[in-house]
């Protein structure tokens, strides 16, 4: 009984994402034989859906663009973050406590939609991919799992660091990251899949099209079913395969970054999630 | 550096008759390399989150996108007309908002629970280890992904009824029908969700004390009892936070994910409080109602936060914050 229903509940996640790669691979003969839809079996394997969207074109494009910022915007994320959690994690130092009200009244209520598109609009971010990293780089909550997470670290460490003469950016880089790694690694990971997905904020700040981040070319080409055509794949596409497959690939290429990392950082989901839930 | 010891008087001696902006000002060139790497943060935090709410002024005022906020004039509740002269398009969106809430509440909320008392009766780690990564990852996806999957499973052309179509069974509809609109939307969130909300679950499942389950195996409680008088009780607590902490997000129900499909469905059926105000500000430029829209919301928002925390603490549970 119990392990039906787990079982069905592992094969619901499971039956999407087999099947979209599944179709994403299949030939011509394969969706025909579907009647023109998803297949669970991809026949003989094709790789041409790959190669049409990866030669070049629209979706290539907005696969760089959404690399760029998430690499950058994750590296500005995790900077500005730790830092701030390092400052926010040492008691007596000057500003903690206005600070930290600061951070945990961010945490309880989010700016409007309107005012912080003013704000965005204000500092002359539309239309550029800074409006997709700045308004998102400090999540209040990563800073206090981060804060609470450096707390924990043993007070002897500190004490002989100063003892040592160590300054408090030496005490940082040489004691506290290596020992953070866990927490680095989670938070980090939130922010990648944040900039990764980040859809709304691209539709709302981002107008070119040829600025489009890869969530905008999933909406418009797999979602809105605009049909993909020989403008939108590469040069280097022979034949155009057919609608399906090509839109699933689309698909597959927006998924395989956080299937990628998933494995590596999931065993320290559950340690990094609960630190910020329970001594937040 | 001497700040890491708390308490010690930054210059001995002369800090009792120093005024308290010199001290101030000490302490500050103390902590300057502490500040400086914490400034970039606590700037980006006070631009993003805090500045905002200055926009909020555009609510009592007849703003053009055009003009600086200096420039627009002063209109006072007018905005806020909404509210009471009963505005259909308004009043359909709170409905649809609450109504999500509620089903989100009942179908979405105990899932994750189900869910983790299942994976924790599991006996094999791995096994466990395996099954809970597999659950996880969904999360992780964008909402864009999940509608595409979601349409690509079961929209008109898609895999169950390609499979219905062939075994001469009639075709489901799901996609673009407004009166499955909510039951599809609360269907994404569980598929996307529900095996992720199962960590704090298992969290608080690991920490009860084992031995209760032994003495009350010895004294010949059976597996319902045991789950029904000790793991049930125990989880009591977090089961109240998460409630709280929903609370004050229930006037948000998911935004991207309607967002994208409000096209097939139509607006009657898809238009929440969220979209109403993107619909009305910055697509319809209406900016300074829909500003009051997204005001009034914020305000609900923090008062239902902080009224679901004063009942949890005349419960005698701890809540969000302590009293």
């Amino acid at each position: 009984m119990k392990a039906v229903a787990l079982g069905v509940a592992v094969l619901l996640v499971i039956i999407p994402f087999w099947s979209v790669i599944a179709t994403s691979l299949a030939d011509k003969e394969a969706i025909a034989a579907s009647g023109g839809g998803m297949v669970l079996w991809p026949g003989r394997m094709s790789f041409e859906a790959y190669k049409a969207i990866l030669s070049g074109g629209v979706v290539t494009r907005a696969l760089g663009i959404s690399i760029a910022i998430t690499v950058v915007g994750t590296v500005f994320s995790l900077a500005a973050t730790t830092g701030l959690a390092y400052w926010l994690s040492r008691r007596g130092a000057v500003g903690v406590r206005p600070m930290t009200t600061l951070v945990l009244g961010a945490v309880l209520f989010s700016p409007g939609l309107i005012p912080s598109y003013l704000v965005v609009k204000q500092l002359s971010l539309l239309d550029s991919w800074w409006s997709l990293i700045l308004p998102v780089m400090v999540n209040a909550f990563n800073v206090v799992v981060m804060r609470a997470f450096f707390q924990g670290l043993p007070r002897e460490l500190f004490e002989s660091a100063a003892i040592e003469g160590a300054s408090s950016s030496a005490t940082l880089i040489k004691i506290v990251l290596p020992l953070s790694k866990a927490v680095l690694a989670v938070v980090g990971l939130f922010y990648a899949v944040g900039y990764w997905n980040a859809f709304f904020n691209a539709m709302l700040y981002i107008q070119s099209t040829e600025k489009w981040p890869i969530s905008l070319v999933l909406r418009t080409y797999v979602v809105n079913q605009t049909t993909i055509g020989g403008e939108q794949v590469g040069a280097g596409a022979e034949v155009m395969p057919p609608q399906l497959p090509l839109q699933m690939a689309i698909l597959v290429v927006a998924l395989v970054p956080i299937l990628v990392v998933y494995p590596f950082l999931q065993r320290h989901f559950a340690k990094g999630v609960m630190t910020g839930a329970v001594k937040g | 550096m001497a700040m890491i010891v708390e308490g010690r008087p930054s210059t001995a001696g002369t800090a009792a008759v120093e005024t308290g902006r010199s001290r101030r000002f000490q302490r500050l060139r103390r902590d300057k390399v502490l500040v400086a790497l914490g400034l970039p943060g606590a700037i980006a935090l006070i631009l993003f989150q805090y500045f905002p709410l200055l926009g909020n002024i555009i609510a009592f005022q007849d703003y053009e996108p055009y003009l600086e906020i200096t420039e627009a004039p002063f209109v006072g509740l007018e905005n806020f007309s909404f509210l009471w002269d009963g505005n259909p398009a308004f009043l359909s969106a709170v409905a649809n908002t609450l109504i999500l809430t509620v089903v989100q509440a009942v179908f979405v909320f105990p899932i994750p629970l189900l869910l983790a008392l299942l994976l924790n009766s599991l006996a094999g780690e791995r096994l466990k280890r395996l099954l809970q990564s597999i659950l996880y990852l969904p999360h992780f996806l964008s909402w864009v992904i999940v509608v595409a999957i979601f349409q690509q499973m079961l929209g008109n052309a898609g895999m169950l009824n390609t499979f219905l179509v062939q075994n001469d069974l009639p075709m489901v509809h799901v996609i673009g029908v407004p009166e499955l609109f909510k039951a599809l939307l609360t269907a994404q969130v569980i598929w996307k969700d529900a095996g992720w909300g199962t960590i704090i679950f298992l969290a608080a499942i690991a920490q009860i004390d084992q031995e209760q389950y032994e003495a009350s195996a010895v004294d010949g409680a059976n597996g319902w009892q045991r789950l029904w008088h000790i793991t049930l009780p125990s989880l009591k607590g977090i089961v109240i936070l998460l409630l709280i902490l929903r609370l004050g997000d229930s006037l948000s129900v998911g935004f991207e994910q309607i967002i994208l499909q409000q096209g097939p469905a139509g607006i009657e059926s898809s238009e929440v409080l969220d979209t109403w105000v993107y619909n009305y500000g910055i697509v319809g430029g209406d900016w300074g109602m829909s500003t009051a829209a997204g005001l009034v919301k914020s305000v609900v928002g923090v008062l239902m936060v902080i009224g679901a925390n004063k009942l949890a603490h005349a419960f005698g549970e701890q809540g969000v914050y302590r009293k």
